[in-house]
């Protein structure tokens, strides 16, 4: 009887030591965590897309703490994300931009002259990497969908033979603009309706010989538009997206149509 | 003494390498040796555990259970020991090195079930001869950077083998196996390397 005792008291004497040493360790090595980041990180979307910029949501809510950034910085969360962290930190909320993806090209099939017939694997970087893709403009949309791929919202698109994004589910993470092999898309404020669906740097009777809606460089657009906002570089329009209102003029006078509105919903 | 801690040493992280002579703690040498930084941080804690747990251990079985003739308590003793030890390098690691802590993750709590460092407890007690106690505690040490060679070696084989051209069926972790008993099989080359000395 009393070997059992003496072996129980043995093992539970240990088990009291360590555990008193581990309880005074804890208080020493403690790691102050601010439970702000823990209610930051709840009320964000957790898809951990990275388009804030950070590594995942726990990076951003780290970094919303830490004063790092914004409490507007999550694109995919929107205003109502926004607010609530906001609400955390304890700062007055401030509105988020809502942009979205767009891809600059109009090259549909129906418009656009093809140089061979493609026959590889079903990506645009494959056929990127054959001679420049297998459309004549070597600007232009290839149309298999890499992008597509890309997106973790579901919001694109294949139209006519090349991407669509469709901005109501568009979470402007940026994922399509990484995949994209000829950089046709870009992150661009959703009230700005007026873009120019074309990338083709080729002089315009080359681009038209490839394309019956590129941008030629006529420059009729750069004299419409009353704000000013249209620019050449090369042979290709630029909006500069903080000056334009949406007035439209550009569609108007563009004889390609590549200015035009975006409006590509459900 | 110099001599026996040279073949102590040699021993410990050579001749009778934890990992790939007597596979003890397969389970961090295939989990952790993704990335040299990390499996390097495994090594490290891999060493502090197996130290202080060689001389607490020893302690505990030369002053409590010994005089006690409670020998058969050694295994249950130990682990106690061990957890605890674990439990505190996991909290000196999350205070002092954040991204290591999280490339541990569950491997470091892990420690505790590593069987290679209850194996060098219960190994040191067999040994002979004066000094025992720092000769326990030296190859409890040496014993870890035994640990802490293979899996860094392994490590900067499976980086490569990342870019390597493997067959499809042997993608992932067959080839590490693979990889790991070609170390083994090196490892053994040192067998016998003492034999003319001791």
């Amino acid at each position: 009887m009393v070997e059992i005792i003496i072996a129980v008291l043995i093992i539970s004497g240990l088990g009291l030591i360590f555990g008193v040493g581990l309880s005074y360790a804890s208080k020493v090595f403690a790691v102050e965590v601010d439970e702000r980041v823990t209610q930051i990180r709840e009320v964000l979307p957790g898809a951990n897309c990275g388009a804030c910029g950070y590594s995942g949501c726990d990076g951003f809510a780290n970094a919303v703490v830490e004063g790092e950034a914004p409490t507007n910085g999550c694109p995919v969360g929107g205003n109502a994300v926004a607010q609530e962290v906001a609400g955390i930190m304890g700062v007055e909320p401030e509105g988020i931009k809502r942009t979205a993806a767009r891809v600059l090209c109009n090259g549909r099939n129906s418009v656009s002259k093809e140089k061979y017939e493609y026959q590889g694997i079903d990506t645009c970087a494959a056929a990127a990497s054959h001679f420049g893709g297998h459309k004549a403009c070597t600007y232009g949309c290839l149309g298999h969908g890499d992008c597509k791929n890309a997106c973790p919202f579901d919001a694109i698109v294949m139209v006519g033979g090349i991407a669509r994004i469709v901005e109501d589910r568009c979470r402007a993470c940026g994922m399509c603009v990484l995949a994209c092999p000829k950089n046709l898309i870009e992150i661009i404020d959703k009230t700005k309706k007026y873009s120019v669906m074309c990338m083709s740097k080729d002089k315009g009777a080359v681009t038209r010989s490839h394309c019956q809606v590129g941008c030629i460089g006529c420059t009729k657009c750069v004299r419409a538009c009353p704000q000013q906002a249209i620019s050449m570089e090369g042979t290709l329009a630029k909006i500069d997206y903080s000056k334009c209102d949406n007035c439209g003029e550009c569609t108007k006078v563009c004889p390609t149509m590549a200015i035009r509105v975006m409006d590509f919903g459900e | 003494m110099l001599a026996s801690i040279l073949i102590t040493f040699v021993s410990a992280v050579f001749i009778n390498n934890f990992v790939v002579v007597k596979f003890l703690g397969i389970c961090p040498f295939l989990g952790v040796s993704k990335k040299i930084k990390t499996a390097a941080g495994m090594g490290a804690a891999v060493i502090f555990v197996m130290t202080f747990a060689s001389a607490v251990t020893w302690l505990v079985q030369e002053f409590m259970l010994k005089p006690l003739e409670l020998e058969y308590l050694q295994t249950i003793a130990f682990i106690l020991v061990i957890a605890a030890l674990v439990q505190l390098v996991e909290m000196i690691l999350q205070k002092t090195s954040q991204s290591l802590y999280k490339a541990l993750g569950v491997y470091l709590p892990l420690i505790t079930t590593n069987c290679a460092v209850l194996g060098v407890c219960l190994l040191n007690l067999e040994i002979q001869g004066d000094a025992r106690f720092l000769m326990s505690v030296l190859n409890g040490a040496f014993s870890g950077v035994g640990f802490t060679l293979a899996i860094v070696l392994f490590a900067g084989i499976r980086e490569r083998l990342e870019t390597a051209q493997v067959p499809k069926c042997l993608e992932g972790f067959p080839i590490s196996l693979i990889a790991a008993s070609l170390v083994s099989l090196a490892f053994l080359g040192f067998q016998g390397l003492f034999q003319g000395l001791i």
